[in-house]
């Protein structure tokens, strides 16, 4: 592949449909009723919510909490935005639901199941239920671009051969077609970026949590990174996006959660 | 976009390691865990020397006895010497009674007397040495000293058994304090291990905790070190056995079969003994990272 531009334009297919861990079904993507059960607490049945936060409180260390009181609900397949000034307690949150951090009190439930009652032998299945991007993205500087977006897969345990196709055509799609064998610290920020997105998604996970995801990269990368997202939550994926950019949160009418020195509020959509 | 996903460098993909190699540590740890190894190596060739040459000395103490005869009445000490022999010739299990030749008896005091001092004017016992048949059971100091008082020798029977038991207790003690140093070089080596790990999961702290969130198992996690310093430790104790393999087939170059003193006759076979150094050295350094790893990832939310 020799594209002109670092940016190539996307595929007509979807390049989330394909990097499943699941035998993909022929015309929706979507895992096929004969796939084996999913890891970490089973098949997501009825209304369970896929997040649920009642009255969660957090703090580090001794420090005074800096989530207080922290109550909502995230159904399948929903797409929110969290917003809210630096400080307010977005990234806080966003540890809560990716397991790096417990509650101090209250209870937050992940996929139907408290997170302090999972034995921590099944927290890795239900980690690789979320993709994560990160804020400072948190890329393996020693690992190629190629390696680092395979990350998921390979810690699943899937075998490179099923599925470093998938990994490539994500790439591509992210425009980083000729950057397979970068390594991170050779990549500009925007690069960085979108490879810590495909990280997150190639598994394509039942939740996906973005931390500023659009946050170094050009408007136009950002649409597109929007419609990426998007297009991963129409396949059933749950999204949270922490975002300070208002244009991206409009342009994208989901529903925003506005959070505000450690308290939630709703601006708009559905409240909890 | 008309790229195929199997282009260019997707086919030709392998894995990286998701450990990086840190050249600088890995050499130090080497070097270290080498000459730790290499300690080791000696410890235990030491020991197998140091059994074997305890070993040939009871043995061939517990072969022969030292019979001490003094003349009665106006007999020479020659005749009462001749008597015994003849004696202890025939007891059952002796396969030869042999009269020590003067001079040999005068050599045997010299030490203690010096060369100047007129030994032949001195009223020297005379010593007769028995040596027993190899097939057992070798007759007892009773049963000698009973022949002997029969045939009106009076004499006394030293069948070396204060001087086996001090040399059986002697080489047990060698062998004691070498595989003692041996396990507490072995001891040192996993503590060296130990930090290591420590050392290479804080300079890694940001892909462990990459690798946790993302979903990988604590033990896939503890792993991934525990091979990389079993690795390592493999290589170092292939090194520090090797070397001491060398320094021991030196000192057998050089000494002979004896060695060079006769406290530590190595043979060659004592050599094969490095052969498990890089297995065992390993297997200390998976424990050591295993449990050192496993505490540190288990400490991770």
């Amino acid at each position: 592949m020799a594209a002109e531009s670092d940016v190539t334009a996307p595929t007509s297919r979807s390049p989330i449909s394909a990097p499943m861990s699941r035998t993909p079904d022929a015309e929706t993507g979507l895992p096929s009723e004969t796939d084996p059960p999913r890891e970490g607490g089973g098949p997501i049945t009825g209304p369970e919510p896929i997040v649920r936060f009642e009255s969660v409180g957090m703090r580090y260390g001794r420090a005074p909490e800096v989530l207080q009181d922290v109550s909502f609900e995230l159904q399948p397949g929903s797409f929110h935005f969290l917003t809210g000034p630096s400080g307010a307690g977005k990234s806080s949150l966003l540890k809560l639901i990716y397991l790096a951090h417990r509650p101090s009190r209250g209870r937050v439930s992940l996929f139907g199941r408290d997170v302090l009652s999972v034995p921590r032998r099944e927290t890795p299945a239900l980690r690789r239920r979320i993709g994560v991007v990160f804020q400072e993205y948190r890329l393996l500087d020693h690992l190629s671009a190629f390696d680092n977006a395979a990350l998921p897969l390979r810690l699943a345990g899937l075998k490179p051969a099923s599925y470093q196709g998938d990994v490539a055509e994500l790439l591509t799609w992210v425009g980083l077609g000729r950057r397979f064998n970068a390594l991170p610290p050779t990549l500009a920020g925007g690069e960085k970026q979108r490879l810590a997105i495909a990280r997150a998604v190639v598994g394509r996970p039942d939740l996906l949590l973005a931390d500023e995801p659009t946050g170094n990269i050009d408007r136009q990368m950002g649409l597109r990174i929007l419609r990426l997202l998007t297009e991963l939550n129409r396949l059933g994926t749950t999204i949270l996006v922490a975002s300070h950019d208002p244009d991206l949160v409009a342009r994208s009418g989901m529903p925003v959660m506005e959070m505000d020195k450690g308290r939630l509020t709703w601006r708009q959509g559905s409240a909890p | 976009m008309t790229k195929k996903p199997d282009d260019d460098a997707a086919p030709r993909w392998r894995p990286a390691p998701l450990l990086p190699r840190d050249p600088a540590q890995d050499i130090l740890l080497v070097f270290v865990t080498g000459v730790l190894c290499f300690f080791a190596c000696v410890a235990v060739i030491a020991a197998l020397a140091a059994s074997r040459a305890a070993g040939g000395w009871t043995a061939q103490l517990k072969d022969s006895a030292t019979v001490l005869v003094r003349p009665v009445g106006d007999e020479s000490a020659d005749t009462a010497a001749g008597r015994a022999a003849a004696t202890l010739g025939g007891v059952k299990g002796v396969a030869e009674a042999r009269v020590l030749e003067k001079d040999k008896a005068e050599a045997l005091v010299e030490p203690w007397l010096g060369p100047a001092a007129q030994v032949a004017d001195l009223p020297l016992p005379r010593l007769v040495t028995v040596q027993f048949d190899a097939k057992p059971p070798s007759p007892t100091s009773g049963q000698l000293s009973a022949a002997l008082k029969s045939a009106g020798v009076d004499a006394v029977v030293d069948d070396h058994s204060r001087w086996i038991g001090d040399i059986v207790r002697a080489g047990a003690a060698a062998r004691i304090a070498a595989l003692a140093a041996a396990a507490l070089i072995a001891l040192a080596a996993s503590a060296v291990i130990a930090f290591a790990t420590r050392a290479g999961l804080a300079a890694r702290h940001e892909i462990v905790e990459v690798l946790h969130l993302a979903g990988a198992e604590d033990r896939a996690i503890v792993r991934l070190f525990q091979d990389r310093l079993a690795e390592l430790a493999a290589l170092a104790g292939a090194l520090g056995g090797a070397a001491a393999a060398l320094v021991a087939a030196m000192v057998r170059l050089m000494g002979g079969a004896d060695g060079l003193t006769p406290v530590l006759p190595i043979a060659w076979s004592d050599l094969l003994a490095v052969l498990a150094c890089p297995l065992i050295a390993a297997a200390v350094a998976a424990v050591a990272t295993r449990i050192t790893a496993a505490r540190m990832v288990g400490g991770l939310p």
